[in-house]
């Protein structure tokens, strides 16, 4: 029964999860300037790190909280920088 | 999945309540994300799911292996905190970078720069005695 029900709402998790990813990609890719082309990536690193964390759940192994600390680390640089580019070095043309 | 059925049925619905709600409130800020108008407004949407989405996830991660495991499992709380405390200084770095940008094309629609701070007391006697502290 308890299996049941947290089978069911990873499963849920998993599917609105991927359609928040979806959100993320298609504005990635839509965004008319730059910045929201980043904020997109940064939206999809979060998503794509709560992803994990839902699949770490479904699998109930240990591991894979360590690999979405590395993506949500990884995102933090990847936006810090692409956002200190944007105001450095693209304005100056 | 064979590993939860050592899960009462009470740590089973707290789990699932808190992965359902981290979940929605991730989809609910990407949608937001995708259908608001202007940049100054998405930028607010993926907080959400930054902020109590990836807290509830975090805390349904955190009572399923610390019942399953009959320890106290915490280091998921490293991925929250570094979470609440990064994300507010990369959206600020983006919105300032967004609105230097902005003025440096001159759109009307940001807020023009403060005007530089007067001093108003430039023309006063020099050698009056300072009253202001």
């Amino acid at each position: 029964m308890s299996e049941m029900i947290v089978m069911v709402a990873v499963y849920v998790a998993h599917m609105a999860l991927a359609l928040a990813m979806i959100f993320a990609l298609a504005r990635m890719m839509r965004g008319p300037r730059a910045q929201d082309r980043v904020l997109g990536l940064d939206t999809l690193y979060v998503n794509s790190m709560l992803q994990v964390l839902v699949f770490g759940i479904r699998t109930g192994s240990t591991f894979y909280f360590e690999a979405a600390l590395i993506i949500a680390v990884l995102g933090f640089v990847a936006t810090a920088a692409l956002a200190k580019f944007l105001m450095r070095g693209e304005v100056i043309e | 999945m064979s590993h939860a059925q050592d899960l009462p049925l009470w740590a089973a619905i707290i789990v699932a309540l808190l992965l359902l709600l981290g979940s929605g409130l991730a989809l609910v800020g990407s949608y937001g994300f995708w259908k608001l108008r202007s940049f100054y407004d998405r930028v607010h949407a993926p907080t959400l799911g930054t902020s109590w989405g990836t807290g509830a996830i975090v805390m349904a991660s955190m009572i399923f292996f610390s019942v399953l495991q009959l320890r106290p499992v915490l280091h998921e709380f490293l991925v929250g905190v570094f979470v609440t405390v990064t994300m507010p200084i990369t959206l600020m770095l983006l919105a300032r970078a967004a609105i230097y940008r902005d003025r440096a094309e001159n759109n009307p629609e940001v807020p023009p720069m403060d005007p530089p701070r007067i001093k108003l007391d430039v023309g006063a006697d020099p050698d009056a005695p300072e009253s202001r502290s």
